[in-house]
């Protein structure tokens, strides 16, 4: 079975050395395997993550509905202005996956396909710095997941059951796991850090455009690789959210549950019920019938 | 029935977007009406409920559930050329909004017909995250996932009929991991479904047909 709290996961960390071994260990256990082949079967969902950001940098294709497409593409040929370096890269790579997401391309659920840009993001960009090898990216998805499923056991990961901070706030908190992990930080540092980005997306309502996951879900991999990276780079400079990962996985949990129906995936509050909101949707083919594109 | 979470269900499954409910699930219910009529139906009515009809089209629900009834994988880029490929491959099929009353809000009801001129429905839910659940086949209430083989064997409701497909099955040692019996009514048609932890081999499957009581055995693949 995944590990159900942090705390437990941090304890088979120091028994296995790191976050993503003590993953690894677990689930070949699971999977009655071995760790070469969970590893392999891994390396290769990071490689259909690589192939999905390459693809969405270079691809200007609107969606279906046209809500979405060639974002990612114009921040990375703009001139940067305000942030430059991994930060800037890792925003235009959310962007991409998420659009390739939304046009019907090949993507991982990470931990869902609305929150599919954060992790590749985040990890394509790391590779190289400070060293870091592919096979410490595959390792650094393991631990991700580790943390995701505890997220998943103690709380959500279903915008439609607890809100958009179930799903990007998740990401994030995985993908400042992968980055803490990736950078050569501590497990305890990747707690503090995972609590550091989801603590900054709490709260935060599923509200698309018309139900499609497209506007804002696109967008917002950009926001939640931003806070998965500053709660990365603050953890591992040595700050320490005071509250544990596993009292903030319960809060969030809570604070899903709390939010109103409207608020949860149903396109009947927040963004979506804005009059351009509603007039964008209004306008988009609905249901069945459509012309197909 | 909760089932133990692998880390390729956190990150993961891999899939063609947009959605894991709306995409990659309604690929995967296809492909397990497919598998359930064991052939690529010559025709099929795609009754989309709920959620399935409201957004299905912005999700590509549409060109996922027909590319499921031409095997094309949850994770096959060519779900977004399903249209066309049907045309390719002999399915006709058509598209229409229902209210399948008190179901999952992503459900939809596949009317088919095969090359044999039979007619079938198969009604299922996708669950998020990919997951599914076949909910009706013909006129039975059934659960089939298409996480493991499942055995349908529609028998005569009779004494000494489930024990003697049962029977047939340990005598080859295929583990039964899940099973499931209903009937029309006392007396009259039945259905038994039994998952297993292996694929049934054919002679088997055909010695369980064999059995008096027993009308006819299909084997589901896992999808």
């Amino acid at each position: 079975m995944a590990y159900t709290s942090f705390a437990e996961l941090l304890k088979a960390a120091e028994t296995h050395g790191s976050l993503g071994d003590a993953a690894i260990h677990r689930e070949v256990e699971d999977a009655n395997s071995d760790r070469d082949t969970v590893f392999e079967r891994m390396s290769q969902t990071f490689c259909v993550m690589e192939e999905a950001t390459t693809r969405g940098l270079a691809e200007t294709e609107l969606s279906r509905s046209g809500l979405t497409g060639g974002q990612a593409a114009a921040l990375d040929s703009a001139t940067p202005r305000i942030i430059d370096g991994r930060m800037r890269k890792a925003i235009a790579a959310a962007l991409a996956v998420a659009e390739v997401n939304a046009r019907m391309g090949r993507v991982v659920a990470a931990p869902t396909g609305g929150a599919s840009g954060v992790l590749p993001a985040v990890l394509v960009t790391g590779i190289g710095s400070a060293g870091a090898t592919r096979d410490d990216a595959v390792r650094a998805l393991f631990a991700a997941a580790a943390v995701g499923g505890v997220i998943a056991a103690r709380a959500t990961l279903s915008g439609a059951a607890g809100g958009c901070q179930a799903e990007i706030g998740s990401a994030a908190a995985m993908g400042a796991v992968a980055a803490v992990e990736l950078a050569g930080g501590t497990p305890q540092q990747a707690g503090h850090a995972a609590a550091f980005a989801l603590q900054g997306l709490l709260g935060l309502v599923c509200d698309p455009v018309g139900g499609l996951v497209e506007v804002p879900c696109v967008s917002r991999n950009a926001t939640g690789t931003a806070v998965a990276l500053s709660s990365a780079e603050m953890a591992l400079a040595g700050l320490r959210f005071p509250i544990p990962l596993d009292e903030v996985i319960d809060a969030m949990g809570q604070v899903g549950r709390s939010l109103p129906p409207s608020l949860r995936e149903t396109a009947l509050g927040g963004l979506a019920a804005t009059p351009t909101g509603r007039g964008l949707s209004s306008r988009l083919c609905r249901g069945v019938g459509c012309p197909n594109g | 029935m909760t089932r133990q979470r692998s880390l390729f269900e956190i990150v993961g499954p891999v899939m063609i977007g947009p959605s894991s409910s709306h995409t990659a699930g309604a690929a995967r219910l296809g492909g397990l009406a497919r598998a359930i009529i064991g052939q690529t139906p010559c025709s099929a009515r795609i009754l989309l409920h709920g959620s399935f009809a409201t957004t299905g089209q912005g999700h590509g629900t549409d060109l996922a559930i027909v590319a499921g009834l031409l095997g094309i994988a949850p994770d096959d880029p060519q779900i977004r050329d399903a249209f066309a490929l049907a045309g390719a491959a002999g399915l006709t099929f058509s598209f229409d909004e229902a209210d399948l009353g008190e179901v999952h809000p992503n459900t939809a009801q596949l009317e088919m017909t095969d090359a044999q001129g039979r007619e079938w429905i198969v009604r299922g839910s996708s669950l998020g995250g990919g997951d599914v659940i076949v909910t009706l086949v013909n006129d039975f209430p059934v659960q089939i996932t298409g996480e493991l083989p499942v055995l349908l064997v529609v028998h005569h409701d009779q004494p000494g009929v489930v024990a003697a497909v049962t029977a047939r099955l340990a005598a080859d040692v295929i583990n039964i991991a899940g099973m499931q019996v209903s009937r029309e009514r006392r007396g009259a048609r039945a259905l038994m479904l039994i998952a297993t932890d292996q694929p049934v081999a054919e002679e088997i499957a055909a010695s369980v047909a064999a059995i008096n009581g027993v009308t006819s055995v299909r084997q589901v693949p896992a999808v």
